[in-house]
């Protein structure tokens, strides 16, 4: 199985995300993260949802998401020709001893710290999957007292629009 | 301006267009008219066409049974249970091609057409179903009667709507219409709460139709059937595998033609049954589970499939992966996401099957200027099947009455002008095969979810569509406990259709099942109905104000019916006490591939072939 990346541009309406999530469940499709939010327009919202499967039930949860009344447009967005990232904020364990060694990881990865106390500091990473995994295995031995990521978030790499030719 | 209390004016009457074609309404337009949001939903059905709504009032729907009482247009059907609502809609629909329309109240009352929604959503059908909500502010707080009907009926409607706001009736309610009727129809759920009914609105019509994402295909591609002519011209055995897409799309016309200029085979699924004339002589029968050996036998040699409004269900492909191994696939349907979901299509069409036919028709004749091949040897080889394996069945050897020969008489002796109705088991599957169907919409039943207690209520809506037309309900005694409550309703709203229960005294599809599969341990499948003669049938009929007669000998049998087609002053239940023994055949079991099919026990036509 390959994973993808679908851009979902969906009507802001409620129960919108219930539906689509509704849908992969029922259909037996998993999705390995989902982050919704505004567009440039009002009235739509943008969804973008990894799914690891194959080629063939991609088209089938494609046709299916495209079946949702309230879903405007569907877009794979290659890895090759898009710009995806995520963000993480990691809270991890560093009292004054360790404090400069955590500072150097951070700079390493250009992620930046948003909040300290004397036994923690809070930082903010974003990137891709990867990079945000690489940063983890560094602050690990320091001891990760708590984590929250977000769900993918890609955009198509040129002056092309998706949203452009899908709302009026 | 009309004050903010008073009762609006009806609308200005417009020539009707009567029960001809599809009503195209010349609403009232311009100025915005105050109304309640009850009056407006009345407004907006009468706007959109609607003649007969199904229903039971309730709590939070009462305000909209205000206004519904002062319609002329709009004619309410009071059923005695939402489910029969539900069927009946959908029986109007499916004998009509209209939407059919069905209301009830909250949490119970929309819970319980929960079943015809599922229903309508399988076998496609155009339903709008409207149902009360509590107050806007009590919505979450678990109040009475409160259900989360959308949440519900999320994954079995093509869509639903919750109404936050009067001013969106009209739009909702002409948007719900919009959804349910076009593209691949289906069933659209519209809840609205009670203090949305009761606020004081704005009513104005036409209103504007939002939906950006709602865009469904009806033209067809060019070069797609093209491309789907060339195969057909050059296929040795192709066949039209003909679904109920074709009778959605009012295309049986254009099969017709385009089967005669191929001449090719056709076969009709369950949901098909009519679309194409069963006394035609290149018609197999239906396929599948239940099909005809010569049907079943035809898909499996062939080297092409042109599937016309099907979708390729378990119960007619069997074992996929040994369904029809050597045919090449043409698939048409109007929705996307069946083609190449069971079976990959190598030829996908996308739009209305009328339109893919009429283009068809117009590619083959193209075509077949530059030659076809000659179909002679597969009509030989179908011929042959159709010989040896007639549709039939024995007489049962206890002597009892053979359900077959009585829903056989049935349909010699109702036509092929009346409409039938089936719940689902063996009583189904011998409808759809003993009965000659020649005409669309004159079969109605449950064929995707498979919805016991689907006869008398489809019957009750079949007939208020189509009060002309003579309805029978084919039903088994085990289905007829389910929903035989409407026949009240059909009494006193003056539906006289006819129902014949075959009366076998058993779940007799499970029974069959546990015959073959279950070394004859009849678990839980006795009624009763034959050992105690509870209910009686015929004292159940008249206690539900309908004629009720019984038969219990093939001399009795055309009498009988003779009977029931005099009587058309009220509902008639005919109790048919039949054989329990009786088997429905051919079959293939379930999760076997096709060639395996059985034309009765133990005889296996393709499979002792090779």
């Amino acid at each position: 199985m390959t994973t993808h990346t679908l851009s979902v541009l969906v009507e802001n309406k409620p129960g919108v995300l219930a539906r689509v999530s509704g849908l992969f469940s029922r259909r037996g499709f998993n999705i390995d993260s989902l982050a919704v939010g505004p567009t440039e327009h009002p009235d739509v919202s943008r969804m973008t949802i990894v799914v690891a499967v194959d080629e063939l039930p991609l088209e089938q949860v494609t046709k299916q998401l495209n079946k949702l009344i309230n879903v405007i447009k569907i877009v794979e967005l290659e890895p090759s020709i898009a710009v995806q990232r995520e963000l993480l904020l990691v809270k991890v364990r560093a009292d004054a001893t360790v404090r400069s060694q955590v500072l150097e990881t951070v700079n390493l990865f250009r992620a930046k710290v948003v909040d300290v106390s004397p036994e923690a500091l809070t930082i903010e990473a974003t990137g891709t999957a990867d990079k945000l995994e690489a940063l983890l295995r560094m602050l690990e031995p320091y001891g990760v007292r708590e984590m929250v990521q977000s769900g993918m978030v890609a955009i198509g790499r040129g002056p092309r629009s998706i949203t452009a030719t899908a709302v009026r | 301006m009309t004050s903010a209390t008073s009762r609006p004016t009806p609308a200005p009457a417009t020539p009707g267009p009567g029960n001809s074609a599809r009503p195209k309404p010349a609403p009232p337009t311009g100025t915005p008219v105050r109304v309640t949001g009850a009056q407006s939903l009345v407004r907006s059905l009468e706007a959109v066409g609607v003649e007969i709504v199904f229903g039971i009032p309730g709590g939070t729907i009462l305000p909209a049974y205000d206004p519904l009482l002062d319609s002329t247009k709009v004619r309410h059907i009071l059923v005695r249970h939402e489910q029969g609502a539900g069927h009946a809609a959908t029986g109007y629909a499916q004998a009509t091609g209209k939407v059919g329309v069905c209301m009830a109240t909250s949490g119970p009352g929309a819970t319980n057409l929960v079943t015809p929604l599922a229903d309508a959503n399988m076998d496609s059908v155009p339903l709008v179903a409207i149902t009360g909500q509590q107050t806007r502010a009590l919505i979450g707080t678990d109040a009475f009667q409160e259900a989360d009907i959308c949440g519900i009926t999320l994954p079995i409607t093509k869509h639903n709507f919750l109404v936050t706001d009067p001013a969106d009736i009209p739009r909702i309610i002409a948007e719900a219409f919009h959804l349910a009727k076009t593209g691949r129809p289906g069933p659209v759920l519209v809840d609205i709460p009670k203090d949305v009914l009761q606020e004081q609105t704005s009513f104005i019509w036409p209103p504007e139709l939002r939906l950006p994402g709602y865009r469904p295909t009806t033209r067809p591609h060019g070069k797609q059937v093209r491309e789907a002519a060339k195969l057909m011209c050059s296929a040795k055995r192709p066949v039209l595998y003909v679904g109920g897409g074709v009778i959605k799309a009012q295309a049986s016309p254009e099969l017709l033609e385009l089967a005669e200029l191929t001449g090719m085979p056709v076969v009709t699924t369950l949901m098909a049954r009519g679309a194409f004339p069963d006394s035609h002589k290149q018609h197999l029968g239906m396929p599948g589970m239940h099909g005809t050996v010569p049907a079943v036998g035809a898909m499996q040699s062939s080297d092409l499939l042109i599937a016309l409004g099907a979708r390729f269900d378990d119960r007619v492909t069997g074992q996929l992966g040994s369904f029809a191994p050597g045919a090449a696939i043409v698939h048409a349907d109007i929705d996307p996401a069946e083609i190449s979901k069971n079976r990959r299509a190598d030829v996908p069409i996308v739009g209305d099957c009328k339109e893919i036919l009429i283009e068809l028709i117009a590619a083959v004749k193209a075509e077949k200027a530059s030659g076809s091949e000659d179909l002679t040897p597969w009509w030989k080889q179908l011929d042959q099947w159709r010989e040896t394996y007639p549709l039939g069945y024995e007489w049962p050897e206890d002597g009892t009455l053979s359900p077959q020969y009585v829903i056989e008489r049935i349909g010699a002796i109702a036509g092929p002008d009346a409409i039938y109705t089936a719940g689902v088991g063996q009583h189904q599957m011998w409808a759809a095969q003993h009965v000659r169907y020649e005409k669309p919409g004159t079969w109605l039943n449950s064929g995707g979810l498979g919805t016991m207690g689907y006869a008398v209520p489809a019957a009750m809506g079949a007939k208020f569509g189509k009060p002309d037309s003579v309805v029978w309900a084919i039903d088994g005694d085990g289905c007829f406990q389910m929903t035989n409550q409407e026949l009240a309703t059909c009494a006193i709203e003056g539906a006289p259709i006819k129902v014949a229960v075959i009366n076998n005294g058993n779940l007799g599809m499970v029974r069959q099942w546990q015959n073959l599969f279950y070394s004859g341990r009849y678990s839980q499948t006795d009624l009763g109905t034959h050992k105690f003669r509870i209910p009686d049938f015929t004292l159940l009929a008249e206690a539900l104000g309908c004629a009720g007669l019984r038969c219990e000998t093939k001399e009795e049998v055309d009498e009988v019916i003779n009977r029931a087609m005099a009587i058309n002053d009220r509902p008639v239940v005919i109790d048919f006490v039949v054989g329990k023994d009786a088997q429905v055949w051919p079959m293939v079991a379930a999760g076997t591939g096709n060639s395996e099919i059985m034309a009765a026990r133990g005889i296996r036509p393709l499979f002792d072939e090779e």
